[in-house]
This record gives C-alpha cells, structure tokens and sequence, in this order.
C-alpha cells in the first residue's frame, strides 16, 4: 500500500523555493509599498502555505474527501477572518443613537 | 481475511491498509483544521489590534531582530524539508535514511526552539515583557504597545509549544523506527508525524511577516 512516492528532486524544489520566498519577503518589506506591504506580506505567506500543503503534505495526492475537510477548514476560517472584520471595519459607519 | 493475518498493523475495524491509512490520514487533518480555528482566532485578534493602534504595533514590530527572525524561519523550512525527506524514506524502507532524517528533523527543531528561547530572552532583557517593568521607547502608547507583545508572546509561546509536542512525537517516531517498525507496507505514524510537522511550520510561515515585516519599511 505504498501511496505515491515524489521524487527528491521535486522535494528539493519545493524546499529551495520556500528559501528563495522567504528571502524574498523579508527584502521586499524594506521597500515602502503602502497598503500594498500587508497585502505582499500575505501573497508571499499564502503561496509558501499552498507549497507546504499541496508538496510536503501532500495533499495533490491525498483523497477528495480529505481535501473537502480541508477546504471546509479554509471556509470557515475565511468566515472567522471575513465577518469579524466586516464587523470592526464598519462600526462608526451610521450614527447609531447609545454607542 | 488473508490480509489481517500478514499484516499485524492492520486493525480489524478495517477492509484493507489503504482504507485504514486513509482514515488516519482523514483523522489527522480533521485535527489539524480545528488547530487552524484555534490558531485563526489569535491571528483575528492580532488583525484587529493592529488595524486600531497601527503606530504602536508598527514601532513594537520594528524592535524585533529581522535577521534572526528570516535565520530562523530558515531553519524550520529546512526541518520541513527533512521531514518530507524522512517520509519518502519509510515509503522505500529505508530505515537508515529514515533514522538519519528524523534525527536531523530534530536538530532543526531544536536550534529553532534554542533561537526562540534567545529571542525571549532578549525581550526580558529589554523590558518588552508585558507587565510592571514594561517600557518600550519612542511612544506614549505603552497600553497598545503591550498589547503587541502580549500577542507576541502568546503566538509564538504557542507556537513553541507545538514545536516542543513535535520533538516529542519526532523521538517516539525515531525510537520506532530504530526499533524497525516501519516498513513501505505500514508507515503511517512517520506520515501523520510528518503533517503535523508541516502544519506548525505553516503556523510559523505566517508568523514571521506578520509580527516581524509589517512595519520594516518605515523604519
């Protein structure tokens, strides 16, 4: 029941490239972009995550119903993340009479 | 039947190894999703308080060490990387590479864990523990500054944490396989160790940016 075996040279890919991006982070957050820091921050954070999780764990070969559990995982945490802030990102928008 | 009897790994609740090795695999990542909620909630929290005092946070942020930080992120990549190494090593039964990866898995874990622990230390040093003896220089938000350590703290003390459960998991891996008890047939606790393993490495991959990068450039 050997599951599907990667080879070390897709391993070593995947691991030069997650050294590259960590590198790539760190220098770009020298350079003044605004908003757009937060935003370069994250896209360098979430394509190493997509990396680690699709490779090293791998989930491009792992079952549909393990990667529905997981993209219900996502959803609720992007629930978590989006509600919250639609709530805290928009107090003070209407004079609400008491706040 | 047959199988059972030239499998002794195999439980009898299941058909086939496939079929058990699915539902472990399926287990593991059900845990790990609720480890995202729980993690997620802190991020929440951290995403809020630096939304509402930016400056504070900004300037909290910027007296971390970058460098250590990118060094040490570094290292816990490269333990992800062996770790994936130590995986593909049970699927071809190799135990030597196998107890070789794991041990090196370990190292990884451990110089990390000893840079956190410098990295602590240092903020002890510095009066940045949130507290009585709390000071951080340049600003007269000292609350909202705290609040950016508080945070800090309790992220990467969790952070640690996990980190210290998967050393733990790494040895009882590492005791196993020096006992040969993994083979390409039954390798599942390396694999289930080894998501684990990539999952607190993904926790830290969001860590470092957000607590270390977010204010650099107004430094």
């Amino acid at each position: 029941m050997t599951g599907h075996i990667a080879s070390i040279k897709s391993y070593t890919l995947v691991f030069v490239a997650l050294l590259l991006l960590t590198l790539a982070t760190t220098l770009v957050s020298t350079i003044d972009l605004g908003p757009f820091n937060v935003v370069m921050a994250l896209f360098i954070a979430v394509v190493k995550m997509l990396l680690v999780a699709l490779f090293f764990m791998h989930l491009r070969d792992s079952t549909i119903l393990t990667k529905v559990v997981v993209g219900g995982g996502m959803l609720w945490l992007a629930i978590l993340l989006v509600f919250s802030l639609m709530d805290f990102g928009t107090r003070g928008w209407l004079p609400v009479p008491g706040k | 039947m047959s199988s059972h009897t030239e499998l002794p790994e195999l439980q009898e609740q299941f058909e086939t190894p496939t079929q058990q090795k699915e539902a472990s695999t399926l287990g593991m990542w059900i845990f790990l999703v609720t480890e995202v909620m729980f993690f997620g909630g802190l991020f929440l929290a951290y995403t809020i308080y630096r939304r509402q005092f930016a400056g504070a946070f900004g300037l909290a942020s910027n007296t971390l060490n970058v460098v250590i930080g990118a060094a040490n992120t570094a290292v816990l990549i490269c333990s992800s990387f062996t770790m994936v190494m130590a995986v593909r090593a049970a699927q071809i039964g190799s135990r030597k590479a196998l107890i070789v990866f794991l041990i090196l898995t370990i190292l990884f874990g451990g110089v990390f864990l000893g840079v956190k622990a410098y990295e602590w230390n240092e903020k002890f040093a510095e009066h940045h523990v949130p507290g009585p003896t709390f000071h951080l220089e340049g600003t007269t938000a000292q609350g909202p500054a705290q609040l950016f350590f508080s945070l800090y703290f309790t992220m990467t003390g969790l952070h640690a944490l996990h980190m210290i459960v998967g050393e733990g998991l790494m040895l009882f891996l590492l005791w196993k396989a020096y006992a040969g008890k993994y083979s390409p047939s039954y390798y599942t606790p390396v694999d289930i160790g080894g998501l684990y393993w990539h999952f607190v490495d993904i926790i830290w991959i969001f860590l470092f940016p957000l607590l270390y990068l977010i204010a650099r450039h107004q430094h």
